[in-house]
């Protein structure tokens, strides 16, 4: 008799134990970053801390190779099949947005109102998802080269102009002592190319596309600006200065450390190798070629899918991962740059006076997003090949004018991708 | 030197010297591949400009294939592709054998023309049926175990079925089937043998080299697949080799878990190709299809 009031008691208390579990609604996230243990354990503690929270919802996590993850998103769009949650890389953004695959965010924008303006996704003026990292590129130096070749340290209020970076590299080559003065990764020809390489044309006051009204390329990207950004380009490589398209992959990874390059044009979610390798390793800011150093900025986002029966349980949980406490344990985890002041001064390498901090402060000062358009998903891909033949020594003027004939073309062909 | 043609000792030695450096061509990839999984990633780097980089030399050790695993679910991708590949060459096997069969000595209405239309896919690229097929199988009715439900997509089965049948596997068939003498399946049907007899008595115990032929084409197929589970399977439940690959390509490549991870997945398609081998080459010689 004991014995089964115990089991009874037992069950009823197991029962009880269960129902917020089971009251919970179940909610899907997909993620791009499956084979990054580091990302998927924070995440993942992310979601268990979020889940034992509170009691109405539950996140389940999908996660997908980077590298196919788009891919896997719109043949999942085309079947009806995407999650409530989903991550989207920031350039692409309003793409999905236009497609039909995210919906606005339903928090108040006020809510992020401290986050660094490239972890924003905004589009046709709403909100749609929201960064928990940013990136940026630097030039990588070493403070005993700069001393030797008589350089002076650029500053982010005081950067480099054209003729000060020429004249680096210029005695750097002169020096003898490198295979090449500048390494600038030209082997990924993926969107590197657009993010690393679109910021130079930018401070040469050209741009992929007219930001005015999104609806051309006309004069943007083959105006005086961008003949000079062209030509200066294609003199990196037929002066010798950089590797071309056909570098080493190797060389990218390890050429800077091993000291076959005096400058690498990088990013920051290197640095913490290299420093590891380089005692004397600097972060220097981008050069200005007239109209003001850029960088790039936008990395990974998240957002609430269009199909979602549960934006409002999306958008908790979305709100409950951007805590400082999660924006710092990310930027610990991955070396990223966490998007709010509060979250790095939590962080061990961006508090004041850590070892990346200057990259906060060269994303806040420098940081261009990449143009916000539907359309970017191609005219990236214009750029980059505009970018590769040029190097490889193609008339710049013709590059540039097809390039534009290719991305009005586009444009075009999908009604000015709602541009109004 | 001259050469004496009638040296038959030096006729020899060179076409054995440029058959082997022929071969290395070929194994050389495989031999990079294997070592540089033993090796860190910064002497795999440095090595790759180097004679080194096909050796088992320096900083040796099992770490990136402890890495692979702790990186993804290495063997439940293998599983996976496995078990797809398998069933999916076993029945190959078996149904475009049978149609094969019936386009080669049943006598119907319109087989000509059917036959002609089934070697015609050949010409259709997958990349351009791959969409349709996919919104066809994300509304395909099933009936399983909770009754009946409704889309393929995040199953075994949708890697499978789409691809049991083709075009190619059916041909390989009905050519070798033509070459069988006549007069045996004749005399089967005047002994009184059904066509099922003459299938799995006559047919099929004189189909082996083709048999070996279309598995092993069938399994590179199968095995290889990327694109179709890429649009159909979104959990890792379900994941095949090559999509789970992308695991490894991180910001920072880690080559040394990537050459592990592609060592680990080549080892079922060498048992694979080393168990059908000499009836591979049997029927190459026999039909002169090339893989």
């Amino acid at each position: 008799m004991k014995l089964t009031n115990h089991l009874a008691g037992a069950m009823i208390a197991s029962t009880c134990l269960c129902v917020p579990a089971m009251a919970q609604t179940k909610l899907t996230m997909w993620y791009h970053g499956a084979g990054n243990e580091v990302e998927s354990k924070i995440l993942n503690q992310i979601i268990s801390d979020f889940n034992t929270s509170q009691s109405d919802w539950a996140v389940s996590i999908e996660s997908f190779p980077e590298k196919t993850y788009n891919d896997s998103i719109a043949a999942a769009a085309l079947a009806g099949n995407l999650p409530d949650i989903l991550d989207v890389d920031g350039p692409i953004m309003p793409n999905w947005a236009w497609a039909g695959y995210l919906q606005p965010l339903p928090i108040d924008e006020s809510e992020f109102a401290d986050f660094l303006p490239g972890t924003k996704g905004v589009w046709d003026g709403k909100l749609y998802s929201i960064g928990l990292w940013d990136a940026a590129v630097a030039l990588f130096a070493r403070q005993s080269t700069l001393k030797e070749l008589g350089l002076r340290t650029p500053t982010l209020d005081k950067p480099w102009s054209s003729e000060e970076f020429m004249a680096a590299l210029d005695a750097a080559k002169a020096s003898g002592k490198y295979e090449y003065a500048l390494d600038l990764g030209m082997n990924d020809q993926g969107e590197w190319y657009s993010y690393a390489f679109s910021p130079f044309l930018q401070s040469f006051g050209g741009d992929i596309v007219d930001r005015s009204t999104y609806k051309t390329a006309e004069g943007a990207l083959n105006g005086e600006a961008a003949q000079a950004f062209g030509e200066w380009w294609q003199s990196l490589f037929a002066g010798g200065y950089a590797p071309g398209t056909s570098e080493d992959p190797a060389d990218q990874q390890t050429g800077f450390i091993e000291g076959k390059f005096a400058f690498q044009w990088n990013g920051n979610w290197r640095a913490v190798e290299t420093m590891a390798a380089v005692d004397d390793v600097v972060f220097l800011p981008a050069p200005d070629f007239g109209a003001g150093s850029k960088i790039g900025a936008g990395s990974w986002q998240f957002g609430v899918s269009a199909k979602s029966k549960h934006p409002e349980g999306a958008a908790e949980f979305i709100k409950f991962a951007t805590q400082d406490k999660y924006l710092a344990a990310f930027s610990d985890g991955i070396g990223l740059i966490p998007p709010t002041p509060s979250a790095a001064q939590m962080t061990k390498n961006y508090k004041d006076g850590g070892t990346l901090a200057m990259f906060f402060d060269l994303s806040k000062a420098q940081a261009l997003v990449r143009p916000v358009t539907p359309g970017y998903v191609v005219q990236s891909k214009v750029f980059t090949k505009a970018a590769a033949d040029i190097a490889n020594g193609a008339d710049v003027a013709d590059t540039l004018d097809a390039a534009v004939d290719e991305i009005d073309a586009d444009i075009e062909n999908n009604d000015g991708y709602g541009h109004r | 030197m001259v050469i004496n043609p009638d040296n038959y000792g030096l006729r020899l030695f060179v076409r054995y010297l440029v058959l082997s450096l022929i071969a290395l061509i070929f194994i050389f990839p495989l031999v990079f591949m294997i070592n540089s999984s033993f090796k860190p990633d910064s002497q795999l780097l440095a090595d790759t400009s180097s004679l080194r980089a096909f050796l088992p030399v320096g900083d040796i050790s099992l770490n990136n294939y402890f890495g692979a695993f702790q990186r993804a679910p290495v063997g439940l991708f293998v599983f996976n592709s496995v078990l797809v590949t398998g069933v999916t060459v076993l029945l190959s096997l078996l149904i475009c054998s049978l149609a094969a069969f019936s386009f080669t000595f049943l006598q119907w209405k319109g087989r000509d023309v059917m036959l002609s239309i089934v070697i015609a896919t050949l010409i259709i690229p997958f990349e351009t049926i791959a969409i349709p097929l996919l919104l066809l199988v994300s509304k395909l009715p099933w009936i399983g175990l909770e009754g009946l439900e409704w889309g393929w997509l995040n199953t075994y089965r949708v890697q499978i079925i789409p691809w049991i049948a083709d075009g190619l596997t059916i041909f390989l068939f009905v050519q070798y089937f033509k070459g069988l003498p006549g007069e045996l399946i004749e005399a089967s049907r005047v002994e009184g043998a059904s066509w099922w007899q003459v299938y799995y008595r006559v047919v099929m115990p004189l189909s082996g080299p083709v048999l070996a032929t279309a598995a092993i084409l069938k399994f590179l197929v199968m095995y290889n697949q990327y694109l179709w589970p890429l649009i159909v399977v979104q959990q890792e439940n379900y994941r095949p080799v090559m999509v789970g690959l992308g695991y490894f390509f991180q910001l920072n490549v880690a080559w040394g878990e990537v050459m592990a991870y592609l060592t680990l997945i080549t080892v079922p398609v060498l048992i694979f190709y080393l168990f059908l081998q000499r009836a591979f080459i049997a029927s190459i010689a026999s039909t002169g299809v090339k893989g």
